[in-house]
């Protein structure tokens, strides 16, 4: 989808004022550590994934997506996944008490199969049978398409000239994985795109941006 | 290519989106004189988050333990100290160095840091003539297990939007500026490769121990926003 997420090439954010590193907290406030903790360990709707993560967060409304910080972002996909997957009310998110007499669940991840399950979940690549189209070196061209669901192709790119500099095999589509349409494997390849061909002729001639690009993105150049 | 909309779902979600809005609104507190865009007042998220806890737990829906057990993770197992591990490895080790940018993945395996938001990884050379920064524009895709919690900044509006079109502005805002002579290469991480930048060894480091360089890399030499500096005191 065309949203306010997606954010190369726009103007107007302001500076980046970064924190220095070695006196940035790991926390902003003590709430977004309670946060990353929920989002990590609590029990999704049967077949959420990753992608799907992604997808609600771009549906945020645009105005509200700006303000949010970004483990508040995450609490609006937690609740949102909630209540649409049908595992709470918004009397329950409200009050922050199970309503009278609702089922109690038992199969939550527990504390002590976190370490384990971080070094496991994560993996997104899938043996495909069928041969890639592109190989490294080859001119390709990032289809001008806009899909209203979710999709990993970056507005910037869509329609520009670039060149396949590696080849990472199968991946899960996000396109499809994010809409539970399936996991939709693809080859999947970094691109490089020359500055010039991306923002005109007052670009920097030397210097290129590279994108992570599936193989339905692109076509022969 | 598929074209994917599914009404029913995206229009939920929108609605559900709407009520965590909902949940947002302080009508005693309203000021039409101000930005109410930008006025998130710190203690809501703390209230709303508290609540969700709560419920989830009551609900069993979440483990208490596993919060915590996350939480302890990312705050003292898993940093940018092991991201420092593996330049520094490369560093001192030619032969792990070249292991390391034909296939990361697979070098980095033995060091027991792939996980989640780093299973697979490419590492970027940084050189005299090449220089590689890392981004994320449609979200904030980052080398958790690499590197820890990714910094604010990386998150926010304008490094992804900036990136991208103006790489040489942005590292002079964080006080990098590059010669003509030097590329730069910008990475916009779109899909799950998680991308590590090898930084530059600073000059007078020849007689330092693996360790003592991995003291020295920073977690944004990493990001590729910065490079690495000698040691202090040292003439380089």
């Amino acid at each position: 989808m065309n949203g306010v997420h997606d954010m190369g090439g726009t103007h107007g954010h302001g500076p980046i004022a970064p924190e220095d590193e070695k006196h940035e907290p790991l926390w902003h406030a003590p709430w977004e550590a309670r946060m990353l903790g929920i989002t990590r360990g609590m029990t999704y709707p049967k077949g959420f994934n990753i992608d799907r993560f992604r997808h609600i967060r771009e549906l945020m409304p645009p105005a509200l997506y700006l303000a949010r910080s970004y483990y508040d972002h995450w609490y609006a996909v937690c609740v949102a996944a909630l209540l649409n997957g049908g595992l709470a009310t918004r009397e329950e998110i409200k009050s922050g008490h199970a309503a009278p007499g609702s089922a109690r669940r038992n199969d939550a991840a527990r504390g002590d199969q976190v370490w384990q399950s971080q070094k496991t979940q994560g993996i997104f690549t899938r043996e495909l049978t069928t041969p890639p189209l592109f190989a490294i070196g080859q001119r390709v061209r990032a289809r001008n398409i806009n899909p209203t669901g979710h999709t990993r192709l970056p507005r910037y790119v869509r329609g520009k000239l670039g060149v396949v500099r590696i080849h990472h095999g199968g991946h899960v589509f996000p396109d499809t994985n994010a809409h539970m349409q399936g996991e939709a494997p693809q080859h999947l390849y970094t691109v490089a795109f020359s500055m010039r061909e991306l923002w005109g002729a007052d670009a920097s001639a030397r210097d290129e941006t590279c994108v992570d690009l599936w193989e339905s993105y692109l076509e022969p150049a | 290519m598929t074209r994917i909309a599914i009404p029913a779902y995206d229009g939920a979600v929108n609605a559900e989106v709407s009520v965590t809005e909902s949940l947002s609104d302080h009508p005693h507190h309203h000021d039409h004189a101000h930005d109410h865009a930008g006025s998130e007042v710190p203690s809501d998220p703390a209230l709303r988050t508290k609540a969700l806890e709560s419920l989830l737990i009551d609900k069993g829906l979440v483990d208490p333990a596993a919060i915590d057990a996350w939480v302890d993770a990312y705050e003292s197992r898993i940093g940018p100290r092991r991201g420092a591990q593996i330049v520094a490895r490369a560093w001192v080790d030619p032969q792990f160095k070249a292991r390391l940018l034909q296939d990361a993945t697979r070098a980095i395996e033995p060091f027991g840091f792939l996980g989640r938001e780093g299973q697979h990884i490419v590492v970027l050379e940084n050189t005299p003539t090449v220089h590689n920064l890392v981004v994320c524009t449609l979200c904030s895709c980052y080398p958790w297990g690499l590197l820890g919690l990714p910094p604010r900044w990386y998150k926010a509006a304008p490094y992804r939007a900036r990136s991208v079109i103006d790489p040489r502005g942005v590292l002079a805002e964080f006080g990098v500026v590059l010669g003509d002579e030097v590329e730069v290469r910008v990475w916009d991480s779109t899909a799950e490769i998680r991308y590590l930048v090898l930084p530059e060894r600073p000059a007078g480091t020849d007689g330092l121990s693996e360790a003592e360089l991995a003291e020295l890399v920073t977690r944004d030499a990493m990001i590729g926003v910065v490079k690495v500096e000698g040691p202090k005191g040292r003439k380089p």
